[in-house]
């Protein structure tokens, strides 16, 4: 469809509700993550089960995390809770609302769930090598996500983000005395806990290759994208080689 | 090529300063004004959700066999810097009473042994810490709905302050429920722990039991239960120690 000669075609890449949500996460999850590495602060160690304090045994402990990262970067605990517990409702909201966005106009299933197909060793296997040499889909084909962006956008939405979200309400006293089955979902309010902070470490090992992957897709076209919607196609690699000649 | 890269580090530089700005903004939101107080409001959205969603539900009790082995004691250790609740301590608090005064009907002076011979609730239950901790312990005490049911609270009457003993940071530690929680099932004056007289540095005589909040709330050397119809006027106006020193929520259920 794209001849050599065309100019570059823009296509509408992202819809309103997916740029919403990302830019409405790029300011709460920031918020969420560095009020509560200031709120882990405050005990800043890790058990498994019901309960855990300082005679019990911790299968992680942590230094302090530093002021640079945390909100506030004063240590206090209790201002915090403030900014964490009111975004938990910005993120919470944003999330359910897009969930069920994504399941009416057809994303989650379009667009995100994997196909059987791609599932197979074979396929992941070429998926990864792909990206460890960076090579990158060009034209139509970069319209559509790859096994690995599925997984890790998937992964996010429907494992991580809920997974934070459930496992902090778990360590609300109140929540509990609703929901007894919530705690037990993961082993105890400890282990919801635990896993709260894994998840957290999860979206941040998510936002790093994500980063790396958008500076490396070529950052103003992929930023633009999910700006305005509109996304340039890559063009072939052979074509661009002889654009640089 | 040169242009990428100084673009870069332009960039990388813009994001580095960007990046304090914003640190230093969010110290800034952090303090008192119109943005913590949108934050605040959008908080004590989860006080009326989980009223809503909890009713009268109970805190999940445990068994024997889920109990810490070693119940970790926090806060204040001891009462020691009341000399009335020292003199008491002294005499293993033999001559001690709870006052309850303020709106009722009947202020009452009611002994340890008064305590222990209104119906008992036990309850073995976890204690959260607003820092992340939990432990697992046996509680024992008449419930709060009890003593105040004796007491008669008038139609003014809003909230209950307990007034406390201890010290901490050189001020009196106080804390209060409203109606709600007050006359919660769970909602008792634990005398025992673990099966044993309530040790000091856990709030000897006598500690609040609140079981769908965190452990701030669970206010040791109980020495005074005041109905009240507002909490404004008293100490910082906020109903308790740490929500007037610290800012924590008044509605710690989460």
């Amino acid at each position: 469809m794209t001849d050599a000669s065309d100019p570059p075609q823009v296509v509408k890449r992202h819809r309103l509700s997916t740029r919403l949500w990302h830019w409405i996460n790029v300011v709460s999850v920031a918020i969420m993550l560095m009020s509560g590495l200031m709120i882990f602060n405050a005990h800043p160690r890790l058990y498994w089960g019901q309960y855990g304090a300082n005679p019990d045994k911790a299968w992680l402990e942590l230094p302090d995390f530093p002021g640079w990262i945390t909100i506030p970067s004063y240590y206090s605990p209790a201002d915090a809770r403030v900014w964490h517990l009111a975004f938990a409702w910005v993120l919470g909201t944003a999330i359910a609302a897009y969930l069920i966005w994504s399941l009416i106009n057809g994303h989650l299933k379009r667009d995100l769930l994997p196909k059987l197909s791609e599932l197979s060793p074979g396929h992941l296997w070429q998926d990864i090598k792909d990206h460890a040499a960076l090579r990158f889909p060009t034209g139509e084909a970069a319209l559509a996500y790859n096994i690995l962006q599925k997984l890790a956008y998937g992964g996010v939405l429907v494992v991580l983000l809920p997974g934070i979200i459930l496992t902090g309400l778990a360590m609300s006293p109140g929540v509990d005395a609703a929901w007894h089955w919530l705690p037990e979902l993961f082993g105890g309010r400890q282990s919801a806990r635990s896993i709260h902070f894994l998840c957290a470490g999860g979206l941040v090992a998510f936002f790093i290759v994500h980063i790396a992957m958008v500076v490396l897709a070529g950052p103003v076209n992929e930023v633009r994208s999910m700006i305005t919607g509109w996304y340039r196609l890559p063009q072939p690699r052979a074509k661009r080689s002889e654009d640089h000649e | 090529m040169n242009d990428t890269f100084s673009r870069r580090r332009l960039l990388s530089a813009g994001a580095l300063g960007a990046g304090s700005l914003l640190l230093a903004g969010c110290d800034k939101l952090s303090k008192a004004g119109p943005f913590r107080d949108a934050m605040e409001g959008v908080g004590s959205l989860h006080f009326g959700a989980q009223r809503a969603l909890m009713g009268d539900a109970l805190a999940r009790e445990f068994s024997e066999a889920d109990m810490s082995p070693n119940f970790r004691a926090n806060g204040s250790r001891t009462g020691a810097a009341n000399a009335d609740w020292a003199s008491h301590a002294a005499n293993n608090f033999a001559q001690w009473k709870l006052k309850v005064d303020g709106l009722v009907l009947r202020p009452l002076e009611l002994s340890l042994d008064a305590l222990k011979a209104l119906p008992q609730r036990t309850q073995i239950t976890r204690h959260d810490c607003v820092e992340g901790w939990s432990a697992i312990g046996k509680w024992q005490g008449p419930q709060l709905s009890a003593v105040l049911g004796m007491a008669g609270l008038l139609p003014s009457a809003r909230f209950l302050v307990f007034h406390c003993a201890d010290l901490y940071e050189g001020k009196p530690y106080y804390e209060s429920l409203d109606l709600i929680e007050a006359h919660h099932a769970q909602t008792i004056l634990a005398w025992q722990m673990n099966g044993q007289h309530l040790p000091v540095d856990h709030g000897a005589p006598i500690r609040l039991r609140s079981e769908r909040q965190l452990g701030y709330k669970q206010a040791k050397y109980v020495m005074r239960i005041e109905a009240r119809s507002t909490l404004a006027g008293l100490y910082g106006g906020k109903g308790g120690f740490w929500e007037d020193s610290r800012g924590y929520q008044w509605w710690a259920g989460i």
